[in-house]
């Protein structure tokens, strides 16, 4: 075929593609540069003695710590039982939050019974509520695991109802036309359309797990990564404090670098959109 | 209430008093349409005369249209935007609500027919907008329809390529003998492509034409400028401001 009307929406710019590469390998770079200069003068305050070890112990030793209960394997267990928490929770919100999502963004029905009470129940920030599920469920388990799905509810619920709801109406059309039954609509234009809110929804909602850990887990827990700073406050061991700190942040990481990966996987068509 | 019946109609289309309104405004006011098997009808009309509202009540998209409408169910639709979905390649698009054994050949056979054999693995994404509205062609014909309902599928084009689309749908039509309503508001455009021209005015088919041209047709054929005169004064378009 020519193509001499058709303006592909790629236009490969082969030569201009390498130096773009290379000033961005570059920024990359320089992007790193102030953090490890922080790490540096972190670790030479400490060693020097002008960051007393009390309030700030240095990186190296706090990744010592680290080394050493994780060799003993109580790091190992304390970070299962935080990991088990916030696995129950995000499953319990999650499928609590997909299915009322669903339902509203779907049912006119659904989306007047549904939508109001979640709509106000928002307004509450959830981590408020501790006292109340304190009274509720007790100061066990399921405080944890209420707090993480709640947090976990909100941010997923909202993205999945927002999903359904963008999804161009002219495409669901287009697969009536087609001779798609409802059923197949759903499986082939709503749950793809939606996909990419529910990622988005699926990432805050991870990140509002992490949270809703931390604050439940320094209320009366004696297991858990949460437990583990507050058994070393008392003891002034400020180099588990810290260590805490960062197995949290890490966890809080990974599991967002998990979850891009699989969106990329899963959304490959939208690899085409960006490139244009 | 619409009433519709499914195939095994002789007649692809027999919608008698057609009406639909918007609130108080009546966009459809009674209108009549027959289509013969295998026959062109172009629809014209001035923007919002219900061109596109005809046609929608057609293709079973409007449960508020009212009167007798019958129509085969094996129809196919291409709209203006070619509502290709974007999560799904080329083919899937193709093949989209089609089952049976020999589908990924009736695919592949569709889009070579409209000449994109080789593009069945690309992204929608990834094709310029005349190749999108060949993949909607290519996704209403593997239907083999004996109606197609034609939403200006070519308006949306630069005017190069709408002259490619409109040559690649004779060429279509003329292997398919598929019945077709196509809606548009280019006279040019009716008139090449269409057997009959009917004009949408005050809600009724206000005027209809003939097109007795041999194919195929060019805009510089003699007696193709005495009916596009006629048509564009039903439309009230100044003559002066036509060649």
């Amino acid at each position: 075929m020519t193509t001499l009307a058709e303006k592909p929406v790629e236009a490969p710019e082969a030569a201009a593609a390498a130096p773009a590469a290379r000033a961005r390998t570059r920024r990359r770079w320089q992007r790193a540069v102030s953090p490890v200069a922080l790490l540096a003068l972190w670790e030479a305050g400490a060693r020097a003695g002008v960051i007393p070890e009390e309030k700030l112990p240095a990186p190296s030793l706090v990744l010592q710590t680290g080394w050493r209960l994780a060799g003993d394997g109580t790091l190992g267990e304390h970070l299962a039982d935080s990991l088990t928490r916030a696995g129950i929770g995000l499953l319990i919100g999650g499928v609590l939050a997909l299915a009322l999502g669903a339902v509203a963004g779907l049912l006119r029905l659904g989306d007047d019974l549904v939508d109001p009470p979640v709509q106000m129940a928002r307004m509450l920030p959830h981590l408020a509520l501790l006292p109340l599920l304190i009274i509720w469920v007790g100061i066990g388990e399921e405080l944890k695991i209420t707090l993480v799905a709640l947090g976990v509810f909100f941010p997923l619920y909202f993205n999945v109802y927002a999903g359904i709801r963008d999804i161009d109406e002219r495409l669901v059309e287009a697969a009536r036309t087609c001779g798609l039954n409802p059923w197949q609509r759903l499986r082939h234009v709503v749950l793809p359309g939606a996909l990419p809110a529910l990622f988005l929804g699926l990432r805050l909602a991870i990140g509002a797990a992490w949270l809703s850990l931390v604050v439940g887990e320094q209320v009366n827990a004696d297991r858990g990564i949460g437990f583990l700073m507050m058994e070393a406050r008392e003891f002034s061991q400020t180099d588990v404090v810290v260590l805490g700190l960062f197995v949290y942040a890490l966890l809080g990481l990974l599991s967002d670098v998990l979850l891009r990966i699989v969106e990329r996987r899963t959304l490959t068509w939208r690899r085409g959109l960006k490139a244009a | 209430m619409a009433s519709r019946t499914e195939g095994g109609l002789t007649t692809p289309v027999r919608a008698t008093g057609v009406r639909r309104a918007f609130g108080p405004a009546v966009v459809l006011d009674g209108a009549d349409l027959h289509i013969a098997p295998g026959e062109v009808v172009a629809l014209l009309g001035g923007s919002g005369s219900g061109k596109s509202t005809l046609l929608r009540a057609l293709a079973g998209l409007d449960a508020e249209a009212g009167g007798d409408i019958r129509v085969t169910r094996s129809q196919a639709v291409v709209f203006q935007e070619h509502r290709l979905l974007p999560w799904k390649r080329v083919d899937g698009n193709v093949a989209l609500g089609l089952s049976g054994p020999g589908v990924r050949e009736r695919v592949a056979a569709a889009l070579t027919e409209v000449g994109l054999g080789d593009r069945g693995r690309a992204w929608p994404a990834e094709l310029s907008g005349g190749q999108s509205q060949r993949v909607a062609f290519a996704r209403a014909l593997v239907r083999e329809p004996e109606l197609l309902l034609l939403d200006e599928p070519f308006g949306a084009l630069d005017a190069l390529t709408r002259l490619k689309m409109q040559e690649l749908f004779g060429r279509l039509h003329e292997r398919h003998r598929f019945a077709a309503l196509l809606v548009t508001h280019d006279v040019d455009e009716a008139l090449l492509l269409a057997d009959r021209v009917l004009v949408l005015d005050g809600g009724r088919i206000a005027q209809e034409l003939d097109v007795r041209l041999d194919r195929p047709r060019a805009p510089d054929d003699p007696g193709f400028a005495p009916l596009r005169r006629q048509l564009l004064d039903r439309l009230g378009v100044p003559l002066a401001r036509r060649a």
